[in-house]
């Protein structure tokens, strides 16, 4: 085994919270500096935020993550992180936001500082913590390249060298002496990312950049980054997106409120974290008719979200849901008005609050427009997999009266995650669009060979 | 594309730079070995600036020579044949002129300088390098315009067949003394303008203030005329220094530079180290607060 390339021990970052620094009001400093002009230039002065030297009258011991415990005008970013990372290795570092992964990147990256511990890294760095960093609109493109390549820590001679290469890479040869603004956003971020490949460091921090661009060209750039990687270089890599960090990255820190959960193989981990990430509320019970949410037409007892494997099953150890995976979302109800002619009628919302669709039993013969009886009733709905598409999807739920009037309403009744399932994706990384993503029949058949078009 | 990087494996990591990321430390050092590590950002800095600066103009670099002259005209005029101010028996033209090169460079450069944290601040929050380099390109790509209005200063002496003695050796100096005090100030301004966006505001009234206070419409042999005791407190304010000893090596005429710039030698020192101090404190918070 090598030596660790970046070593990280009892990092922890602070933060002011609230109105802070910005809204400091020129006048309170001028104060402070007649009342004590040297503050200003020897350490403590309010205008710090973190340090050892910062006089808060918070102390670090029994201060948990996340919340400091003296005082709720300092949040701890991250606290008390250790790792180590060798040589060669691609590692993914995940967790919600504001789980601390970018405060992490940064640190490293040497943009902040920490508030104490320290780490030790060996080597040339890279940052990317965003493309085109550096760029100018009224420069040229080939002067941007210089530009962006200069930030990033490329030599003059070694851009110079690399020039040809770069700009074959970004697919914008014709442009160079076009002023950026003249760029569309997709030819910038390409002319950016082309910059930034060509980095040589021997460590490189990513912090999602391949949230953008077409599917061509984030496949050449992920295909970029594996042989950053095969070359024995070490990578540390921030994304949400799991898609494309699986494909990279062979380990992961997963962190959680400013503190390193765990720390293991990629797909440990990140099944790790998909788990707990499982919205608790995927099922909810009001075992007492009194207290239920309803009106006194119908009261709900319970509703549920599974994977139809796991239907019957406690939901502690519940599979997780995926876009693949097929659902059952189950309600239980009483009804309380005797011969009512009822039907159900459900609204699924995507994350963005965009209606998916609305589905209802009217392929159940049994109960189509019958009465019901008094009694506890409970109802399922079976959602294939490969329906909805991945993110937050919200349930209401309408009770409706002799295919008339809504009786109950109930918005949001059910909140629940899809989940991103890597194998589906075939290359694509960025967002997949539209409020649903169903797996539908194609057929593509040659109809006639080229041969054959040429002879007529 | 063969060269794998197999540097390490064994013990140390030979000729691999090692860094250490720690707590913003309570001692300052200047970071000198750094700076010229990043040498080459530096140029690429200025060299953004020079080229960004005229684009979309139409007579471009010629605005570094059209706003001394026109200001020299003006001064001439109002401060010069109205007036009346005594020039040491120097064409007014070239009194003021001699005067706006280091003047119109100082109040360009602080301004410049003042600007560069907030303009660069998407730069900063991604990007490590040290921050040092954006104030004194602020500074640095001013020597482009005052090198060209230089050479509309050189016109001048041709036209009023003034020549220059061996003074003007000591020009150098003098210039150095303009870009340190420049940047002092700047170090200054662009720290506290990462916080307090109130100092933008500021500036432009305090370069007013301050070319009053310093001998650009007058010579300071009239200070030091009325008030002989306080010759020296004038001499803190480091551009009488620079301006007198502008005039002085330029035209041979005027003050010799004498206690007055020793003064201001000692002030712009004064200046700079402070400023230095107080940048490099900002600098380990500015990514967090711009």
């Amino acid at each position: 085994m090598s030596e660790p390339v970046i070593r990280v021990e009892r990092i922890g970052k602070r933060y002011r919270l609230g109105e802070g620094l910005r809204h400091t009001a020129l006048r309170n400093v001028i104060g402070d500096a007649l009342r004590a002009p040297l503050r200003l230039l020897t350490g403590s002065s309010h205008i710090r935020n973190n340090g050892p030297g910062a006089s808060s009258p918070v102390t670090n011991a029994g201060a948990s993550a996340g919340m400091a415990a003296g005082s709720s005008r300092f949040i701890w970013a991250l606290k008390d992180v250790n790792f180590e990372v060798r040589q060669g290795e691609a590692v993914g570092v995940i967790g919600r936001n504001g789980a601390g992964k970018s405060t992490l990147l940064k640190i490293l990256a040497r943009t902040t500082r920490p508030t104490e511990g320290h780490a030790e890294i060996h080597g040339r760095i890279g940052s990317l913590l965003e493309v085109g960093t550096g760029f100018h609109p009224e420069l040229t493109g080939r002067e941007n390249v210089y530009m962006s390549g200069a930030i990033l820590g490329m030599r003059k001679a070694e851009i110079d060298r690399k020039f040809d290469e770069i700009v074959a890479f970004s697919e914008v040869e014709r442009f160079l002496d076009t002023p950026l603004k003249h760029y569309s956003s997709g030819m910038q971020m390409r002319l950016a990312f082309a910059v930034a490949a060509h980095l040589e460091p021997e460590i490189l921090f990513v912090d999602e950049v391949l949230a953008v661009g077409d599917a061509a060209f984030q496949k050449k750039c992920l295909g970029k980054m594996s042989e950053v990687t095969n070359e024995g270089r070490t990578i540390l890599f921030v994304s949400h997106n799991a898609a494309a960090m699986q494909s990279l990255c062979s380990r992961a820190i997963l962190l959680k409120d400013g503190l390193l959960i765990q720390d293991g193989p990629f797909v440990a981990v990140m099944s790790e974290y998909l788990a707990k990430s499982t919205n608790p509320s995927t099922e909810s019970l009001w075992p007492n008719q009194s207290d239920a949410p309803g009106n006194d037409v119908i009261r709900i007892r319970k509703v549920s979200v599974h994977s139809e494997s796991d239907h019957g099953a406690t939901n502690l150890d519940a599979e997780l849901i995926t876009v693949r995976t097929p659902l059952v979302i189950e309600f239980e109800y009483w009804n309380l008005k005797p011969r009512a002619l009822l039907n159900l009628s459900l609204l699924v919302y995507t994350e963005d609050g965009v209606l998916a669709f609305n589905t209802g039993p009217v392929t159940e013969p049994v109960w189509q427009g019958k009465p019901f009886p008094g009694g506890l009733f409970r109802s399922v709905c079976y959602l294939p997999g490969d329906l909805l598409n991945d993110g937050f999807h919200r349930l209401t739920l309408l009770v409706v009266e002799n295919q008339a009037h809504i009786v109950y309403r109930h918005e949001d009744i059910l909140t629940f995650e899809v989940h991103e399932d890597g194998a589906s994706r075939k290359g694509w990384y960025g967002d997949w669009p539209g409020a649903t993503r169903p797996a539908l029949r194609w057929t593509t058949e040659l109809v006639s060979p080229a041969a054959a078009l040429q002879q007529r | 594309m063969s060269t794998a990087v197999t540097t390490s494996g064994s013990t140390g990591l030979p000729d691999v730079p090692v860094l250490r990321i720690t707590p913003p430390s309570r001692w300052w050092v200047i970071p000198a070995g750094e700076l010229w590590a990043y040498r080459e950002l530096l140029y690429f800095f200025v060299w953004r600036e020079l080229k960004v600066r005229y684009k979309q103009t139409v007579v471009g670099a010629a605005w570094a020579v059209v706003q001394p002259f026109l200001t020299m005209l003006i001064f001439s005029l109002f401060f010069g044949k109205l007036a009346n101010i005594p020039s040491g028996g120097l064409p007014y033209p070239v009194f003021y002129y001699s005067a706006l090169l280091p003047w119109m460079y100082f109040a360009a450069s602080v301004q410049n300088a003042t600007n560069k944290i907030v303009e660069n601040q998407n730069v900063i929050t991604k990007v490590y390098f040290p921050r040092l380099i954006l104030p004194i390109s602020g500074t640095v790509s001013g020597l482009m315009d005052f090198g060209i209005s230089f050479l509309m200063f050189v016109v001048i002496m041709i036209y009023y067949r003034i020549h220059p003695g061996w003074a003007i050796l000591m020009l150098p100096v003098f210039l150095l003394l303009a870009v340190l005090t420049a940047l002092g100030v700047g170090l200054w301004l662009s720290a506290l303008n990462a916080i307090y966006r109130d100092v933008r505001y500021v500036v432009p009234f305090l370069v007013q203030f301050w070319m009053f206070a310093s001998p650009v419409v007058y010579p300071s042999s009239l200070v030091s005329a009325r008030w002989p005791k306080w010759a020296w407190l004038y001499g803190l304010n480091p551009m009488v220094g620079v301006i007198e000893g502008f005039r002085w090596s330029l035209t041979g005429t005027g003050n010799p530079p004498g206690r007055m710039v020793l003064a201001s030698f000692a002030a712009v020192l004064v200046v700079l180290v402070c400023g230095l101090m107080y940048f490099q404190k900002m600098e380990t918070t500015i990514a967090d607060v711009v």
